[in-house]
């Protein structure tokens, strides 16, 4: 790639977007993610009794649910990245490769 | 005494037929399991029949190392669920909920969260940029043979500690569950997984692990649903039964004494996280896929594998704990006899193999514990491609052989001597390593791959100032950290070498050698003022419209 093909790619509005938009999005479910993790973590080095507290008059704990959700939240943030990256993002690349021309 | 007792154990066990301890000294050969082998025969001679499939098929080095590029996101989710769900995490996890309950969730909870997170910032990039191996990326802008120096010596250095966990345990696991010698089972594993490898390269390691994942996924589904419909769906009366057959009774609902201080806590967070996001035979599934759209749904489907998988152990250790434990037919009366309590056959990890006896007799004893073998088979299978790949594509191809074109069919020619030189190798290592303790390694293998691997490969693809001596240096600072924090912790200074106090008091030393690596890196790339380094800052544009484009990438070629 020569100096003025980068440069080109830079300017291109679409280019723009697709890396800026993606790349936030991509950051927020990281941090979704680590923040929903640490929380539970620091709960179980800090305050792990707070896990043990009972549902109703059952003997299912707080903590199974919690734990079991936790997996399905990576499950999800996963489904949703994929959802938007497949079809918006993914259709931004093709126009810019698109415009692009010759280089891609 | 230490030799006293381990001469006097056999005798002792002999007195039941059964009895045995997995983890040290001497275990008691098993009568032949034959509803196991002969399940065990069709899932190699099934196994056999696609390796010479796929060898016709493997004709290129596209072909060795990556199936061609042709496999598809649901195929690859389904395989690298296959490559991660090793026989540890099916009978470790499932193990630790039945000792100690709501802990092993903890545990499941630490190895799935790092995989969104490579979905979120790793994969596609790594798919837009890398053709073999991840030192294809981490040295896309750098100098060669430096940056695949380090990145081979990380990725061997993790696969060979991983072999050596695999092995062993494979070894002691078809011991007690077929009733074949330990040296046997070892060799037996490390031939199997050349034939895999060599002959048919990356589409028969896929198709293993894929088959693996399925028949891993069935027979704990089918556990699950057992223990399940056993208390008609209520879970509620599950927990309960726990409850009162528990010795440690309503604490297996809540966490124990297993993450115990915040700083062991982290650390174990960050050695789950990047570790997993750095281990070579992982990354190098990527490069299996057309492009980064089937990369990304491999990720999400493999979450969901792997997830799934997690909630059906969490309800297979209960399942053991209600049926398995306090159950005569499982107990181990020698131990019992030595040491009191309820100690099962072949120790915790046993739990979930008893409980397949419990739930659906012999036959699906057998079932599982072919199931179990298999896993061990398409964990290793993997574990030599990548190894061999960073041999012969990293080390051969482009640091030794500088000057001029490789030859492609001679690239492919040292891939497969590798391969059996890392199977032999591994055989050996396996038999070595019998009667020691290998607590460590697989925690050393997750230290060094979060710590050397990982750091290099994340800030070559998301930091434009690296350059090449920021990241040969504090990779490899975080490499030695790793190692050093490993053999001055508890695992080895007291438990292995016998010292009193541990000079470093945690067990998982990722956070502070990851930390070494990352400001390592920062550090001799800034201060790296030369014209090399320059001209890689300056690289970084082009290889970042690569990365999310794909402009330029590798595709994939049909089969």
């Amino acid at each position: 790639m020569t100096k003025e093909q980068i440069e080109q790619v830079k300017n291109n509005p679409k280019y723009q977007k697709l890396v800026s938009e993606r790349s936030r999005f991509a950051w927020t479910l990281s941090i979704i993610m680590l923040v929903v993790y640490y929380a539970f973590i620091m709960t179980i080095a800090f305050k792990p009794e707070l896990l043990g507290t009972k549902i109703s008059s059952g003997v299912v704990t707080i903590g199974i649910p919690i734990g079991i959700a936790i997996i399905f939240i990576a499950f999800i943030l996963a489904g949703i990245y994929v959802r938007r990256a497949n079809g918006e993002f993914d259709q931004l690349t093709k126009e810019v490769r698109e415009e692009l021309g010759d280089m891609a | 005494m230490k030799k006293l007792l381990l001469l006097t154990l056999p005798l002792l066990l002999s007195v039941g037929a059964y009895a045995a301890g997995a983890i040290e000294g001497e275990i008691e050969k098993q009568p032949l399991n034959i509803s196991a082998i002969i399940m065990f025969l069709i899932f190699v001679g099934g196994t056999l029949g696609i390796t010479y499939w796929a060898a016709k098929r493997t004709k290129t080095a596209k072909d060795f190392y990556t199936a061609g590029g042709g496999i598809t996101g649901f195929q690859n989710g389904m395989a690298i669920a296959g490559d991660y769900m090793s026989a540890a995490s099916f009978l470790g996890i499932s193990g630790l909920v039945y000792l100690a309950g709501y802990d092993g969730l903890i545990y499941s909870i630490g190895f799935l969260v790092g995989w969104p997170i490579i979905l979120f910032l790793i994969s596609e990039r790594l798919r837009n940029l890398g053709k073999y191996t991840f030192a294809d990326v981490a040295a896309y802008r750098l100098k060669q043979a430096p940056i695949r120096t380090l990145a081979a010596f990380g990725s061997i250095a993790t696969v060979i500690l991983y072999l050596i966990a695999q092995m062993v345990g494979a070894g002691k696991l078809i011991q007690l569950l077929f009733g074949l010698p330990y040296e046997l089972a070892v060799v037996l594993v490390g031939t199997l997984m050349i034939l895999y490898v060599t002959f048919g390269g990356m589409l028969a390691t896929t198709w293993v692990q894929i088959i693996k994942a399925i028949l891993l996924l069935s027979g704990a589904t089918f556990m699950a649903l057992a223990v399940l419909s056993h208390f008609g769906f209520s879970l509620d009366a599950m927990f309960t039964a726990a409850i009162e057959v528990h010795g440690k009774g309503e604490a297996i609902m809540a966490p124990g004494g297993l993450v115990s201080d915040p700083i062991s806590a982290i650390s174990l967070g960050v050695a789950l996280m990047f570790g997993t996001a750095g281990l070579p035979h992982i990354l190098m599934r990527f490069f299996t896929v057309a492009d980064a759209k089937e990369a990304r749904k491999s990720v999400f489907y493999a979450t969901g594998f792997i997830g799934y998988f997690y909630i059906l152990t969490f309800i297979i250790g209960f399942g053991a704990i209600i049926m398995v434990l306090n159950n005569p037919e499982y107990l181990d009366l020698a131990k019992q006899a030595i040491s009191g309590g309820s100690p099962i056959l072949g120790g915790k990890n046993m739990a979930a193999i008893h409980l397949s006896h419990a739930v659906g007799g012999n036959f699906f004893l057998g079932f599982i514990s072919a199931v179990a073998f298999a896993t061990i088979l398409a964990v290793v299978s993997g574990l030599t491609l990548a190894g061999a790949s960073a041999i012969s594509h990293d080390l051969y191809a482009n640091v030794f052989n500088k000057h001029g074109e490789v030859d492609e069919a001679k690239e492919m020619k040292v891939s497969k001597i590798a391969t059996v030189v890392l199977g032999i190798l591994s055989i050996f290592l396996g038999i070595a390593f019998e009667q020691q303790n290998i607590a460590f390694v697989v925690g050393l293998a997750f230290a060094i791959a979060a710590s050397a691997n990982f750091p290099v490969l994340f800030l070559s693809m998301f930091w434009s100032k690296l350059t090449t001596r920021g990241a040969v240096i504090g990779g490899s600072l975080g490499l030695g950290t790793a190692i050093l924090l490993v053999i001055l912790g508890p695992i080895v200074w007291v438990a292995i070498l016998g010292n009193a106090e541990a000079i470093f008091p945690y067990k998982y030393p990722a956070l502070f050698s990851v930390s070494v690596a990352f400001a390592g890196i920062w550090f001799f790339s800034i201060t790296d003022k030369s014209d090399a380094a320059a001209k890689e800052i300056e690289a970084f544009e082009a290889q970042d419209i690569r990365s999310q484009t794909g402009i330029g990438a590798e595709g994939a070629s049909s089969h």
